[in-house]
């Protein structure tokens, strides 16, 4: 079983309510969940939707066919009806919709008559609504409740109301579906529900992040949200800057003072970052940035999805600084690479970059676990007696592999000395030739061997000698990795996934460029218009895709368009 | 304890005669007579010749970028909260490229003491004007003299919240240096705007000029009295009246969040992940 619901709306009629709803029961229940958004840029209004996709066997990236359609508006009818499977509905409300249909591909579900009578306030009409989907589907109402509580936990006084309403949906949902032949799988165990923006949220804390600063932006507001509202449990400050140049520069100074620290934003915000990231480099000042790209250029499509500011992430900054750039392709990868990123940073004291996009940031996959123990965490800083004990220190002082100890000021008696113009090893401005050199070497020829030893190879999946080759990068991996499992009936398909772009993986690693070479044919897959990773990697091997597979029209990929585009035959 | 001699930096590359010397000595003076050691604080600059200052004494430091001091002492402030931390800058540096950071700082109430140079020109690039230049003035940038009305950043930072306002004159270095130990006893947002002759580039407001105008506000003025200092904050022609024209306490930022409230400061805590397995929780 692999099914598709979509719930239809328009902005503030608590669609993602009724979406993520859902999404937490089918979790919960031990299904394998993909959910992703697609929202425009206002608060009421216009169309939005929640897609989520569940199934028994894993599930990682959208599906275009709906067998569900849950219509909050008559937009929502005429938009995705077509989407429909052939023996897919419509559930919708008559009196919302201020419309009857007579086909048999409707079911009529009066959502806002069963929340006034079980909870006494229309506004429950959501919670009704999931219901009757659940009760459609033969699910076991026993998590209606615990779901319920979970959802309302921020307003106790309505957690009753809403249980009546859940159920008495549910009633309806189950007595009133003609068409509905779905047979629920076998309860596995429960699975958990994560969001891109809260699987970097999550690893950042998991990470010892302890401050936090940034200017909300879509598509990483809801990092922003995350840490603060976790702040206090994990002691992290949490600042909402006036503007992305002090988000970054606040970050700066908190990491002087002996902090690990984060700030994120997009590509916008990025732009205004720029300069800040310059001076993290000269002044060797750990931070962790997370861009999370959305089309542009200028404000572009704010609430969709891209993959262009990858060159713009590796390139930014004026001068030559050495960084960590990673584009992790689901939640899973997105701690992993959090997590490293932090580490590396801090060993390295190189700004490190995390690449999402909208698509990531706002999607939910289902996990079985988190492990607390899979994240690591070392204290590369000079603290307290360890720096008291020193004979003497200097900040920048010349060692054999560029890392120069880093302490934390007022700790000691020896001064902490940085600053953004070329410095000698206490710290202090200097215009020496000699000095001006070798500190050049220290940041960049001395690290980067020793970084770039850090790197890990892109992940190769499916045959070992492919016919045919998908590459990608980012959060095209789930979208890829079906396709290359539905190719593989067929034919020998791999896919090629790359998420540690910088240093990029290393000469001693050339065997993915053999691959390229060997296969019959290998095709780089993005989310843009100009084949940014194609320049990327021929730019670092020399290698050219002779065939790409672009898509900027702010949307992700789904499995069928991509298999469609592969055949040649775009739908 | 600390000698003055503990705060003798490295050997200034200002012009002789430089109004950044009085402010320097003023400071050296101050920090030895509060009896405070170097490393008991940090000093966060930005760029132009103030920008070096830090580099002139001896201290903790970071000499950041153009405009971007508040933000980074902010950011130390919130990390350390037991760090005094003091950020010198310039009139172009905070009050120009630096502008709102300035303003959210003062209405944050972040605890970090700002001390602007404020010599009304750009001296590190040369000669072009500054947002607290006045009309007229000769600059190297524009042929028609400054046509712009000039910034009084004062009333500005009154109107803005800023708790603590003051104004000193690099000339009056025994009045200078009170003002930065009046400034190091306030627990929030200070300003201390440092008239400072730029003696290369600056022909208008010279030494002779800055004297002919500057008085203290004396023992009698009431610092509590936010008209009378919006009134002498306004004050920037024949008389211009220095020393702390208005102190109230408020509640700092650092005092208000709950995360740091009464508590150590972050970085005196320990490191590294905590209470991990509640948030986990949360998406079960």
């Amino acid at each position: 079983m692999d099914h598709t619901i979509k719930v239809g709306g328009a902005a503030g009629q608590g669609l993602q309510t009724v979406g993520g709803f859902l999404a937490r029961v089918f979790a919960r229940s031990g299904y394998h969940v993909f959910a992703f958004q697609d929202y425009e840029s206002r608060v009421r209004g216009g169309h939005n939707f929640y897609q989520l996709r569940f199934s028994d066997l894993r599930v990682l990236a959208p599906r275009r066919p709906v067998d569900i359609l849950v219509a909050l508006d008559r937009e929502s009818v005429d938009l995705h009806a077509g989407e429909l499977v052939a023996d897919g509905f419509v559930v919708y409300d008559p009196s919302e919709l201020k419309r009857t249909f007579e086909s048999d591909r409707f079911v009529a579900v009066p959502f806002g008559e069963i929340a006034e009578r079980n909870g006494g306030d229309r506004v429950m009409s959501n919670t009704a609504a999931s219901g009757a989907v659940l009760g459609m589907l033969g699910m076991s109402p026993d998590l209606l409740d615990v779901v319920v509580e979970d959802a309302f936990a921020a307003k106790p006084g309505v957690i009753e109301a809403n249980r009546r309403v859940a159920r008495a949906g549910w009633d309806y949902g189950g007595s009133n579906c003609p068409r509905c032949a779905f047979r629920p799988a076998p309860r596995d165990t429960a699975k958990l529900l994560v969001e891109g923006n809260q699987a970097v949220a999550l690893a950042a804390i998991a990470s010892g992040c302890r401050f936090y600063s940034g200017y909300p932006m879509t598509p990483t507001t809801g990092i922003l949200d995350f840490m603060a509202m976790h702040a206090e449990r994990h002691e992290i400050v949490v600042e909402q800057a006036e503007d992305e140049i002090s988000a970054i520069n606040m970050v700066l100074g908190a990491s002087y003072a002996g902090l690990r620290s984060m700030t994120s934003t997009s590509g916008g915000g990025f732009a205004l970052m720029v300069e800040g990231l310059s001076l993290a480099g000269m002044t060797e000042t750990p931070l962790v940035i997370v861009l999370g790209q959305r089309p542009g250029p200028a404000t572009g499509l704010p609430t969709r999805t891209e993959q262009a500011d990858l060159l713009f992430a590796l390139f930014a900054g004026h001068g030559e600084v050495p960084r960590v750039v990673f584009a992790p392709g689901n939640p899973g990868q997105a701690m992993r690479l959090v997590n490293k990123a932090f580490d590396l940073t801090e060993k390295y004291q190189v700004p490190a970059i995390v690449l999402t996009d909208q698509h990531l940031a706002d999607s939910s996959w289902s996990l079985d676990g988190i492990d607390p123990g899979s994240f690591t965490w070392r204290d590369y800083r000079l603290r307290g007696d360890a720096f008291g004990s020193l004979e003497e220190y200097r900040r920048h002082a010349f060692t054999s592999d560029g890392v120069s100890p880093m302490a934390v000021p007022g700790d000691a008696p020896h001064l902490v000395v940085t600053d953004s113009d070329e410095h000698d090893e206490s710290g202090h401005l200097t215009e020496d030739a000699v000095i001006r050199r070798r500190m050049v070497e220290k940041r960049y020829h001395l690290k980067l061997p020793n970084i770039s030893a850090e790197i890990s190879p892109p992940e190769l999946y499916g045959s070992d000698r492919p016919d045919l080759l998908l590459v990608g990068w980012g959060s095209s991996y789930g979208v890829m990795k079906e396709a290359v499992e539905h190719l593989s009936a067929t034919r020998d398909a791999a896919m090629l996934h790359f998420s540690e772009l910088q240093p990029f993986p290393g000469e001693s690693m050339g065997w993915y460029v053999d691959l390229m070479r060997g296969a019959g044919e290998a095709i780089c897959v993005e989310n843009n218009a100009g084949g940014r990773f194609a320049r990327l990697l021929r730019m670092e091997t020399g290698y050219t895709f002779r065939r790409s597979i672009l898509k900027y029209d702010g949307r992700p990929f789904t499995v069928e368009e991509l298999l469609e585009e592969i055949d040649g035959h775009p739908g | 304890m600390a000698t003055l001699d503990d705060y003798k930096g490295l050997k200034p590359a200002w012009c002789p005669g430089c109004g950044n010397f009085g402010i320097l000595t003023a400071f050296r003076r101050a920090m030895f007579e509060l009896e405070v050691e170097p490393h008991e604080f940090v000093v966060v600059s930005g760029i132009g010749q103030s920008g070096k200052f830090p580099h002139y004494t001896r201290c903790n430091t970071f000499n950041g970028l153009h405009g971007r001091t508040l933000p980074v002492a902010t950011g130390i402030r919130l990390a350390n909260h037991d760090l005094p931390v003091w950020a010198f800058a310039g009139d172009g540096d905070c009050y120009g490229e630096g502008g709102n950071h300035w303003l959210h700082a003062m209405r944050r109430n972040i605890g970090v003491k700002l001390v602007v140079h404020d010599n009304q020109v750009y001296g590190l690039t040369k000669g072009q004007p500054s947002p607290t230049s006045l009309p007229g003035m000769n600059v190297t940038s524009m042929p028609t003299g400054v046509l712009v009305d000039a910034l009084n950043p004062l009333p500005v930072a009154l109107a803005a919240g800023c708790g603590f306002v003051a104004r000193g004159f690099s000339g009056d270095v025994d009045e200078l240096a009170d003002l930065f130990k009046e400034a190091w006893r306030y627990r929030g947002f200070a300003l201390l705007d440092v008239l400072q002759p730029c003696v290369t580039w600056n022909k208008l407001n010279t030494y002779a000029w800055y004297r002919q105008r500057c008085r203290p506000v004396g023992p009698d003025h009431d610092p509590t009295d936010f008209d009378k200092a919006f009134e002498l904050a306004r004050r920037f022609g024949d008389s211009i009246p220095t020393g702390v024209l208005y102190r109230v306490e408020r509640r700092t930022y650092e005092e208000k969040l709950p995360v740091l409230a009464g508590g150590p400061p972050l970085t005196g805590r320990p490191q590294g992940p905590r209470r991990l397995e509640q948030t986990i929780r949360e998406f079960h």
